[in-house]
């Protein structure tokens, strides 16, 4: 046959046509939020574990993470929330389990996420904020009940890692899984995801840390921004063991996203032509320029600089670094979501 | 009695839909007359009155509500199926923009400013106004435009005033220049439903007949049919139709040069001896001088009239002489394109002829009807004046009234003055050429009504509006046309009118009355004439209701089958060289004048069908709307281009006499000529309580300005217009 | 067991929508929406043209995304017949199963569930036509059971050319166009 001249559809319903945009801001604002309480649980765990009962300055990350988590999960779950066309049926996700269904897992494993965090933020807890343990004495008992018991400790430690890499991966393979959209046939979504989501939890971290940090070494701007914030936290020097830590995790991650991220593209526009369109969606096409500057540039490049040269001393610690990186990863979900959608089987005809 | 401004009439409208949504929840209750309603359906068959087609049709209600229509398998022009406007008639019933009440004008014609007042006072307003011009100048100065099976009674009512001067826009504006061409030839016109056999034909051609867009019901069953038997399709179209799309042979044809082609093809034919020796012996007349009046349209002398192909003319003209007799030429429809419309459709009955199709299986079959007789009634007052549509006899072949004629006669006062009209279920301000014309006319009116079922265009200009109830909740005349077999068909009420809609028979009945002209009307209603005229015609009134449909004893349509090769032309042959042509002056075979060309950076305007819609009338209709709400404008791709237009884009049409339309939606395709834009006829409505249709796309009638009068019977050439496009900012 | 399927002549279909509008009746689908459509696929240069219009809606595929990727059930194949369902109370309305159809066949409902056509299965267990078979004036639709070798459709896949919809999508789609 002849190469397509016109294709002509005549149908509008709305959301589909004249392209696909059923999902919007709420989900990729989910896949964000998500991302991030995976990447909060697996680096609680794995803090929980390596540093026993007897080491204590790494609170943040096992106490306030963790906190933080459950406030954002929940919130990631009002979104979704709001999403759903059906509401008063939401109830239906908790009768049945659909094996084949991403959605399904991600739905029962948002149930596990809510006791493993919230144990692994109770272990250290009254070390954390004494002032919550001293109007609620019974929160010392559990922490103790907890503290008291390594294998219990390694137990949430464990739970929280394994818990958080589900999460994670499943908030790409949700995508990752529905064929019918070219630019989220990857399995790639999965890690990348969860890259991402750990490099975004890190950074949070990272920006608390430099946030409750002491006075003189606060940056200005941040003081400027959130003196009110950092007034209530002031008492606490920034930790100079984790903040370094977090931030080298953290440069990891973002190295290890933008390698899955080349992956994945160098796989797409090594498929099929449809693919190569889907991928050109981000080169080249309409969402080019929000990736190259908003993804690349300010999400990943500039706060890898930044935080080696933070690692190098070079700089000090600034919020910076994890403001980019949170930005990133939310333009990476919104983009991935809008550009999927529009990428489609037919484009490549025309 | 209220004054109503449009702004408060619209409001009252909406009040009484409200009004009229808590009056449909109590019909549940009391739909079947009077009986509590039944949960669960019930099937009422009917006939759909979406276009002139009147497929036979079943429509079921469910738990009170209209629910769906289908297709009477009974029906020998449905056969269980409707077309796309037929499915979606029972939107009519719910068109939101309905009229409701009879409406008085209380402010200049065109204002659309109305009062809502009784039938009582409505029908004694219009008798009195109709006694006042019978006693001043004469019935015949009251004229009517009456387009449908619906205007039996007006017609009758009419007529028993004293008028003969009746028109409607199907004969100078629709098939009037077809059936004049094949009368002069063969002594009889194609009829409606047309006598087409595409079902049996081998090879089919089509000649700006867009079967498919067109959705006549039948031609479209039998053409697909055909098309699944492997027919050979021939398509002649400036524009890659849909039915182009199935051809074996497309022919690009350059606009208004088909009488060009059609000589070429029978010069091929005759020259090539390819034509059925023995038909045209045994039937024809005049063969040699017809055959020597075409020597000289070679396919090579059309081709830079018509941009096609020598080598493809013959090679059609071969294709369609290896299936004769089962080639048929189609005859078209709508053929008032040129003004030398007659003579086209003269050529195509002439091409036919050369086939011997005419006749004969897989060509024009002779129709079977069946006999019911009239009620009886009084005989008509004999008119005085003669008709006032064709003074002189000037169109001396015009064998119906010419609707362009009475607007003429209106307009000048010539051969007398005409001083009311009543329209019926025409939208004259859509199918007539020239709206200013129309309306100019119209001032001249002492007395102008119009029964509609919605607020057109037409109807904004009346002194007075009277709301008819949809065909789904009225009877009507029966309805039996010749056809392959014959039938008597029944359109009997599904549900009731929503508000104070009435039915023609009552309004024509009841104004009749008023007129002092009861006599006519010697029934009660129309059930008791249903079953009168029936039961004289020995069927059950009964029977009908039931099935909707009664078929008559089946008939031979084919010569072969003992058929009567009946010609009813002077010569009672099929006249190839037209004596009666040549005494009235023109051409007795066919001849070509070239049309007039686009003026540089112009395009022709053409027109047609959207499947979806028929005419003018469906825009309302929430149903079909949802399928397409606006037409769009097609413009070759390369032009488009050429223009910076692109596909989606906005433009308006503007046409050599200044008419701008409404902004319109550009469709840039390969599928069309470059010289030429296309546009679906029936948008771009103007009438604002036309809420849903008010503005959405462009009006091929208000670009119409310009028409070319056919000097055989008064057609009106309506593709003679050129337009530019203008980027809509 | 059974497997409907639709198989749809391209050379009778002339687009007419009447399937279009006879789905909206039939199954009460509301203003703005459809379960079915039209597309129109032009192949050329004017006046060498070729085209091809096809009456499209669920494919009923054989290998659903739709229900794979649901989280609730709601959407499911429904035996005999492997038509693709959904239960309009089990929908939580996540939107899913739209991403993941490639044919876009699907829609949320007014009432917030998730809709598309249902092979007219209320009809097809009475033993009728779905409404857009049995109303189209070409004829060029048929339904019918591909498991029965003997059905319409059976033999008219065995008989002529035909393709189905975006079979690289991997769905295995059951609405095949015959060329
Ligand atoms: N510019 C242009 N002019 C044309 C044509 C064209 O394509 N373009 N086509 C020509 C052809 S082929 C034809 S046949 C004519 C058709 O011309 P018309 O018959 O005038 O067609 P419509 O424009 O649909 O107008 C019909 C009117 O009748 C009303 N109506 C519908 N049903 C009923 C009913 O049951 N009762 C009553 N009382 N009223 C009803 C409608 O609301 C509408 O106002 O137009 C011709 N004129
Ligand atoms: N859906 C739908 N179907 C209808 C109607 C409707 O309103 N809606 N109306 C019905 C009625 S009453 C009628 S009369 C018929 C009218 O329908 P037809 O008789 O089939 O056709 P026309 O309206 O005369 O012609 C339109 C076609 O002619 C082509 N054409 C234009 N100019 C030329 C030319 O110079 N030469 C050639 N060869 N082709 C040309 C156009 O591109 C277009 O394809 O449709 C009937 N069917
Ligand atoms: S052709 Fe269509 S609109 Fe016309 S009468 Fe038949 S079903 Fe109705
Ligand atoms: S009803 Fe039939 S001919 Fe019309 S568009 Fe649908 S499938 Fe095609
Ligand atoms: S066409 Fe789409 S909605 Fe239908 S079964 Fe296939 S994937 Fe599901
Ligand atoms: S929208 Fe409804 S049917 Fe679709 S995947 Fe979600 S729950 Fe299932
Ligand atoms: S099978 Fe039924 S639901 Fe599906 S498109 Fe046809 S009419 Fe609509
Ligand atoms: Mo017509």
């Amino acid at each position: 046959m002849n190469p397509l001249t016109e294709l002509t559809l005549s149908r509008h319903n709305p959301l589909v046509d004249p392209t696909l945009h059923v999902w919007q801001w709420q989900i990729p604002i989910y896949l964000f939020l998500g991302g991030l309480v995976a990447g909060l649980m697996i680096i609680a765990g794995v803090r929980l574990i390596a540093i026993r009962p007897t080491q204590r300055e790494a609170l943040v990350c096992c106490t306030i993470g963790p906190l933080a988590g459950l406030v954002f999960l929940s919130l990631g779950m009002f979104v979704l929330f709001l999403d759903l066309s059906h509401k008063l049926y939401v109830w239906r996700l908790y009768t049945t389990f659909q094996i084949t269904s991403p959605m399904s897992w991600g739905s029962w494993i948002l149930l596990l996420v809510y006791p493993a965090l919230a144990a692994n933020a109770l272990a250290h807890l009254p070390e954390a904020i004494p002032a919550l343990a001293k109007r609620f004495p019974v929160l010392i008992a559990w922490s103790d009940f907890i503290l008291s018991r390594t294998r219990l400790v390694v137990a949430i430690g464990i739970a929280n890692v394994l818990v958080g890499i589900g999460l994670g991966i499943y908030t790409g393979i949700l995508l990752g899984t529905l064929g019918a959209r070219p630019l989220w046939n990857s399995a790639l979504l999965g890690p990348l995801f969860l890259f991402s989501g750990l490099s975004t939890a890190a950074a949070l971290l990272h920006g608390i840390l430099v946030l409750t940090s002491s006075g003189e070494e606060l940056p200005a701007f941040a003081d400027f921004l959130l003196s009110s914030l950092t007034r209530l936290a002031q008492a606490r020097p920034l930790d100079q063991k984790v903040a370094p830590v977090l931030a080298g995790a953290d440069n990891s991650f973002l190295t290890i996203e933008l390698g899955l991220l080349s992956l994945f593209l160098i796989g797409h526009l090594t498929s099929t032509a449809v693919h190569q369109q889907a991928a050109t969606l981000l080169l080249s096409g309409p969402y080019a320029a929000v990736f190259w500057i908003f993804v690349i540039s300010l999400g990943i490049v500039l706060p890898l600089i930044l935080q080696t040269l933070e690692l190098q001393n070079s700089i000090r610690h600034t919020l910076a670094p994890a403001l980019l990186v949170i930005f990133g990863g939310i333009a990476l979900r919104f983009i991935l979501v809008y550009a999927g959608q529009q990428s489609h089987w037919f484009h490549a005809l025309n | 009695m209220m004054n109503l401004s449009r702004r408060r009439f619209l409001k009252i409208g909406a009040g009484t839909m409200a009004a009229a949504g808590s009056l449909d929840a109590s019909l549940h209750v009391l739909a079947g007359s009077g009986k509590p309603a039944a949960r669960g359906t019930r099937t009422v068959p009917t006939f759909c009155n979406l276009c002139f087609w009147e497929c036979g049709a079943i429509a079921t209600v469910r738990d009170g509500k209209l629910w769906k229509i289908e297709g009477n398998p009974l029906d020998p022009l449905s056969r269980g199926r409707l077309c796309p406007r037929g499915t979606g008639g029972i939107g009519a019933h719910f068109d939101p923009d309905r009229l409701r009440s009879p409406l008085l004008r209380v402010s200049e014609r065109g204002e659309e400013k109305w009062k809502a007042v009784t039938w009582d006072e409505a029908l004694s307003f219009i008798a009195g106004n109709m006694q006042k011009i019978k006693a001043e100048y004469g019935p015949e100065s009251f004229a009517a435009f009456i387009h449908g099976l619906g205007g039996k009674f007006f017609k009758q009512t009419l007529r028993a005033y004293g008028t003969e001067n009746i028109a409607a826009p199907s004969f100078a504006q629709c098939r009037g220049p077809r059936d004049v061409g094949f009368t002069l030839t063969f002594g009889d016109g194609v009829g409606s439903p047309e006598r087409t056999d595409i079902e049996n034909a081998q090879c089919i051609v089509l000649i700006g007949s867009h079967i498919g867009e067109n959705m006549h019901n039948t031609q479209v069953q039998e053409f697909a049919a055909a098309v699944g038997k492997g027919a050979s399709i021939i398509v002649a179209d400036p524009r890659f139709s849909v039915a182009a799309s199935k051809a074996k042979f497309y022919l690009p044809v350059k606009p208004g040069t088909d009488l060009a082609l059609l000589l070429a093809w029978m010069n091929v034919i005759v020259g090539e001896k390819l034509y059925d020796k023995e038909y045209v012996d045994k039937y024809g007349l005049g063969f040699e001088q017809f055959a020597a009046e075409i020597q000289p349209f070679t396919p090579e002398w059309a081709y830079p009239e018509t941009g096609i192909d020598p080598d493809l003319i013959r090679a059609t003209a071969r294709e369609m002489a290896r299936y004769r007799p089962a080639t048929l030429i189609h005859p078209g429809r709508h053929s008032s394109w040129y003004g030398d419309d007659a003579q086209r459709s003269r050529a195509i009955a002439l091409l036919n002829a050369l086939m011997g199709s005419w006749g004969r299986k897989g060509g024009l079959y002779i129709p079977a009807g069946m006999e019911i007789p009239g009620y009886p009634v009084p005989p008509y007052p004999k008119s005085e004046k003669p008709p006032v549509d064709n003074p002189n006899n000037q169109y001396p072949f015009a064998d119906e009234a010419i609707s362009t004629g009475i607007r003429e006669a209106t307009l000048t006062g010539k051969p007398y003055p005409v001083k009311g009209w009543l329209v019926y279920a025409t939208n004259l301000l859509y199918s007539l050429p020239n709206q200013a014309e129309t309306i100019r006319a119209i001032q001249n009116l002492d007395l102008f009504v119009v029964v509609d079922t919605i607020p057109s265009e037409i109807a904004c200009w009346a002194d007075i509006v009277l709301p008819e109830s949809i065909y789904l909740e009225r009877y009507d005349e029966l309805h039996s046309e010749p056809f392959r077999q014959p039938f008597i068909a029944l359109r009997q009420p599904v549900v009731d009118a929503p508000a104070d809609q009435k039915p023609n028979w009552w309004i024509a009945k009841t104004l009749a009355e008023k007129l002092g002209l009861g006599a006519y009307y010697p029934w009660k209603d129309i059930e008791e004439y249903l079953a009168a005229r029936l039961k004289a015609a020995g069927y059950s009134f009964e029977d009908l209701k039931r099935d909707g449909i009664l078929p008559g004893p089946q008939r031979p349509i084919y010569f072969e089958d003992g058929a009567p090769a009946v010609f009813d032309t002077p010569s009672k042959k099929i006249e190839f060289y037209s004596a009666q042509l040549q005494k009235a002056g023109f051409d007795p075979v066919p001849k070509y004048t070239p049309p007039e060309q686009p003026p540089q950076g112009s395009y022709r305007l053409l027109f047609g069908r959207a499947p979806t819609h028929s005419f003018s009338r469906t825009q309302t209709n929430p149903l079909l709307m949802d399928l397409q709400n606006e037409n769009s404008v097609w413009v070759n791709a390369v032009e488009a281009q050429r223009l910076g237009l692109k596909s989606g884009d906005y433009v308006r049409l503007r046409n050599l006499d200044g008419q701008v339309s409404n902004r319109v939606l550009v469709k840039a395709t390969e599928r069309i000529r470059p010289d030429c834009v296309y546009i679906t006829h029936g948008w771009g409505h103007t009438s604002r309580m036309l809420r849903s249709a008010f503005g959405r796309g462009a009006s091929d009638s208000q670009l119409i300005t310009r028409y070319k009068t056919d000097p055989l019977m008064g057609g009106t050439g309506m593709n003679v217009n050129f337009v530019t496009l203008e980027t809509e900012v | 067991m059974s497997r409907f399927a639709m198989v749809i002549d391209t050379r009778r279909c002339v687009g007419c929508y009447d399937c279009v509008v006879a789905c909206k009746t039939e199954n009460g689908v509301p203003e703005g929406y459809s379960r079915d459509w039209i597309t129109e696929e032009v192949h050329g240069a004017f006046p060498t043209l070729q085209m091809e219009i096809r009456s499209e809606r669920c494919n009923h595929c054989d290998n659903p995304p739709c229900v794979s990727c649901c989280p609730t059930g709601a959407s499911h194949v429904h035996e005999p017949g492997g038509v693709v369902l959904v239960t309009h109370d089990k929908c939580i309305g996540c939107k899913a199963c739209l991403a993941a159809c490639p044919y876009n066949a699907r829609f949320i409902h007014p009432d917030g569930y998730a809709d598309k056509c249902t092979f007219c299965i209320h009809r097809v267990e009475r033993g009728l036509d779905p409404a857009c078979v049995s109303v189209c004036p070409t004829h060029c639709m048929h339904f019918g059971d591909l498991d029965d070798p003997q059905s319409e459709v059976s033999q008219l896949l065995n008989s002529r050319p035909h393709h189905a919809l975006l079979p690289e999508a991997g769905t295995k789609p059951c609405i095949f166009y015959l060329t």
